[in-house]
């Protein structure tokens, strides 16, 4: 067992491969893209809104359809259920994401400098916990604009879940909710990290051999 | 390998990417198409060829009437009723002027065609103005308006109007708003529960002239009174009205109205009402008899209906009441049969404020989920009901009671069928449905949004109205068309319904001032008084010259002495802001001051002959 356990550690404190650190610059190439990309698109169809209104999150901004318009008009027809206007202010992961994007491309070009394969194994741990927190903290948000309705508005309806991924009927829309491109490249970005790490492995292996 | 890896993570990245991209949103409709050669077919009205039905849409705050023809749909011609209306020469003479009054637009809501025995008589159009409290009689001989009377004492905002009775006894109408009564009276806005009241009236229209007078009103607590309908059948001798805002609140209504699960509705015994006047139950406000409720039992009886209704529709064989919680996604179907036992045995939920609520439970048949946003029902005498959907954008198809057990069970199944609108439909029309005997051939779905139905014209937008084929066991979407704002409800009248005159009778022109020849026509002065009788003929103005001095009066009394359809004449006069349109046998008077000396030219301006342009005169003001 301790054989093992050190073997282990042998492999963790060797360097990242070349091959490694080329595909962690390329992660953190598109880490970066990823940020300046629609991460989000949430979409509400009707009979009467057939092109849709639509809301694009990005990691720092919320940017609606139709030159911003869908997002007042979205918040108008909100409030005959009395739910609460979306306010690009009220979201506080807009300001510690892109500070979170740079941390990890930081500590992305660190491994690529001077790294060793124990800090392919931070970085993907932490990135992991942060996009899974991330996404937990969207459905969160989705959850209480749908739940906390006010009581006193004009139309009284069934607090709802908005859908996370995929679409839902909610009264005369449908409600869609899609990753984009953004949140490609950060799964990309994970990929790449997790490829770093898994070929930089292989070839620790080969090199303790 | 790097490369392989780098290629790998590339070639995902790009393969979820193009999964993503250009997908439109589900829930995107597509339009659908039908059988378009068929749909042309059944609306294809061949030139020359004529229309089945008139529709006579309400114009609303254009104050016009506008008339099309169905199933092309249409536009034929424009009656104006509360605004003037160059083109006819409407509010330029004498005798529109002074039916229009003080005011120069209404908001025309509802129009309702007279009727005799339950049936269309093709007699008169009655129009409501909601903004100015009047209410107008179009005489369908002419399809000119004969009588504007309002503003109606103690009633303020005329929109639960017009509801003609079987008979064409009442125009039936209520209050939108509510204020303190008599009009005029002050009152603070925190009074508003106590200090302020609604009205129903009963406009008692002459049965062989037409003439209109306000013959009683029955006071309301403060709610703002909806849409209505009056009864037939069993329901004889009565009418009902929807109410929102039973909370009398009188701040942002649209949240402070809509709190209660509940509205109420009125059951108004008319009949009752008219004999309780006869038998001086009511007291004088305003000179009109007003009936207190409280006093006055069996006039007036509250029905909870679902919250924020916009109204409530008597189907064809009196029986079934249906009304529309707009904020409710169903048809409640009240039986009135109950309602009449319900009455009798005094199965009552208490009462408000000295008028008797009915208890619901006792009289509803049923609730229909006819789907999101139901607010207006019409019926096409087969059994079938139509619900527009205003959030969803469509129309429910239903089938009235009785309902067997199965159906009863589940109201779904009682839905037969649903077309989809463009967008946001309002009213709908079906011929005749408030008649005994409706023409349940074709459906006119008015719609509140037509964006992107049609060539951009800028930011002011028209309505769209859909023409739907109710005829087969489903709807079918036939055509739209485009009107200006704004039809809010609309009649459908058979075209064979009426004849309607082409020119007036010579015989006919009882007007002491026409002339009908030219030795006839001329100029007379008194003081400083110029009267004119005019011939128009084509193609000139006898006199052709008018001359007259700065400060003198002027009376053109103009007599378009032709008998032939289509020969009209108009009298426009530059930089007098005066343009007279003249009917063929028809007489009008103008009057004004000549304040400025120079020389005017008048001259026809509405086509007559070859020689319309020579058709013209001089107005020479001496300083």
């Amino acid at each position: 067992m301790n054989a093992r356990l050190s073997a282990m550690h042998r492999i963790l404190d060797r360097p990242v491969s070349l091959a490694g650190r080329g595909l962690l610059l390329l992660g953190i190439l598109l880490l970066v893209l990823g940020a300046t990309l629609p991460l989000w698109r949430i979409s509400l169809v009707a009979p009467q809104y057939a092109e849709g209104l639509t809301l694009d999150m990005y990691a720092y901004q919320i940017v609606a359809g139709n030159g911003g318009q869908d997002l007042a008009e979205i918040n108008t027809l909100n409030h005959y259920i009395g739910m609460k206007p979306i306010a690009q202010a009220d979201f506080l992961e807009m300001k510690v994401i892109p500070f979170a994007i740079g941390v990890f491309a930081l500590l992305g070009l660190r491994a690529v400098m001077v790294g060793r394969i124990m800090n392919i194994v931070d970085l993907g741990v932490l990135f992991l916990y942060f996009g899974t927190f991330s996404l937990g903290s969207f459905a969160w948000r989705l959850y209480s604009y749908g739940h906390h309705l006010d009581p006193r508005a004009p139309m009284t309806i069934e607090p709802f879940m908005p859908v996370v991924i995929g679409s839902q009927q909610i009264a005369n829309f449908v409600q869609t909710s899609v990753p984009l491109a953004g949140t490609f490249c950060m799964g990309a970005f994970l990929l790449c990290v997790l490829l770093a790490g898994w070929q930089s492995v292989r070839e620790a292996r080969r090199d303790l051999r | 390998m790097t490369t392989r890896l780098t290629l790998f993570v590339c070639g995902s990245l790009t393969a979820a990417l193009l999964a993503t991209a250009g997908c439109n949103p589900p829930g995107a409709t597509t339009p659908a198409k039908g059988d378009t050669a068929s749909a042309a077919a059944k609306t294809y009205v061949a030139p020359g060829e004529k229309d089945e039905y008139y529709l006579f849409y309400s114009g609303g705050h254009s104050g016009q009437v506008y008339v099309a023809g169905l199933p092309s749909m249409r536009h034929i011609s424009t009656i104006p009723v509360f605004a003037p209306y160059p083109a006819t020469g409407y509010g330029f003479d004498e005798e529109s002027r002074a039916m229009l009054g003080r005011f120069t637009w209404g908001d025309v809501h509802h129009p309702g065609l007279s009727q005799t025995e339950g049936k269309y008589d093709g007699r008169w159009l009655f129009v409501n103005d909601n903004a100015n409290n009047r209410i107008a009689r179009v005489d369908l001989r002419d399809f000119k308006t004969r009588q504007i009377l309002g503003p109606i004492p103690n009633s303020s905002g005329n929109h639960g109007s017009s509801f003609v009775t079987e008979n064409s006894e009442y125009v039936l109408v209520a209050t939108r708003f509510s204020v303190p009564l008599p009009k005029g009276r002050y009152a603070d806005l925190s009074t508003y529960k106590t200090e302020f009241n609604g009205m129903v009236s009963g406009i008692k229209v002459d049965p062989t002239s037409g003439e209109m007078t306000v013959g009683w009103q029955i006071l309301t607590p403060p709610f703002n009174w909806d849409l209505g309908s009056t009864g037939k059948g069993p329901s004889s001798g009565w009418a009902f009205w929807t109410s929102y805002n039973s909370e009398m609140e009188h701040e942002t209504l649209e949240a402070t109205s809509t709190q209660g699960e509940r509205d109420y509705a009125a059951i108004v015994n008319w009949r009752a009402a008219e004999q309780a006047v006869k038998d001086g139950k009511a007291t004088m406000m305003d000179g009109v008899p007003v009936i207190d409720p409280a006093k006055v039992p069996g006039v007036l009886y509250f029905l909870p209906v679902p919250k924020s209704p916009h109204g409530i529709d008597t189907d064809p064989s009196g029986r079934w009441i249906a009304a529309s919680g707009k904020l409710q996604p169903v048809t409640s179907v009240f039986d009135f049969e109950k309602i009449k036992k319900a009455i009798a045995d005094k199965t009552f939920d208490g009462e408000v404020r000295g008028v008797p609520v009915i208890k619901h439970a006792a009289v509803i048949e049923g609730e229909v989920p006819v789907g999101l946003g139901p607010l207006h029902t019409q019926y096409d005498g087969k059994g079938n009901a139509y619900t527009s959907l205003y959030v969803e954008s469509a129309v429910a198809r239903w089938s009235l009671p009785p309902w067997n057990d199965a159906q009863k069970k589940d109201l779904n199944t009682v839905i037969s069928d649903k077309i989809p609108v463009h967008f946001n439909i309002g009213h709908l029309v079906i011929g005749g449905s408030d008649t005994k005997a409706p023409y349940g051939q074709y459906l006119v779905a008015m719609n509140k949004l037509s964006k992107g139905r049609h060539l951009s014209v800028g930011p002011s937008q028209p309505e769209s109205s859909q023409l739907i084929d109710i005829s087969g066991s489903k709807m079918t979407m036939l055509y739209e068309a485009y009107t200006e704002p704004e039809p809010h409800f609309a009649q459908i009248l058979k075209a064979d319904a009426i004849a309607p005159i082409e020119v007036y009778p010579k015989a006919e022109n009882t007007n002491p001032q026409a002339v009908w020849e030219a030795s006839q026509a001329g100029v007379t002065r008194s003081g400083n008084k110029v009267s004119v009788k005019m011939v128009a003929i084509r193609s000139r103005f006898v006199p052709d010259k008018i001359e007259v001095n700065v400060g003198d009066e002027i009376t053109i009394h103009v007599t378009n002495v032709e008998q032939t359809t289509d020969m009209i004449h108009g009298l426009g006069i530059v930089e007098h802001d005066m343009n007279v349109v003249v009917d063929p046998g028809e007489t009008k008077t103008v009057k004004f001051t000549a304040t400025r000396a120079g020389v005017f030219p008048f001259y026809c301006t509405n086509f007559c002959s070859a020689l319309h342009q020579e058709m013209q005169g001089y107005l020479a003001v001496k300083p």
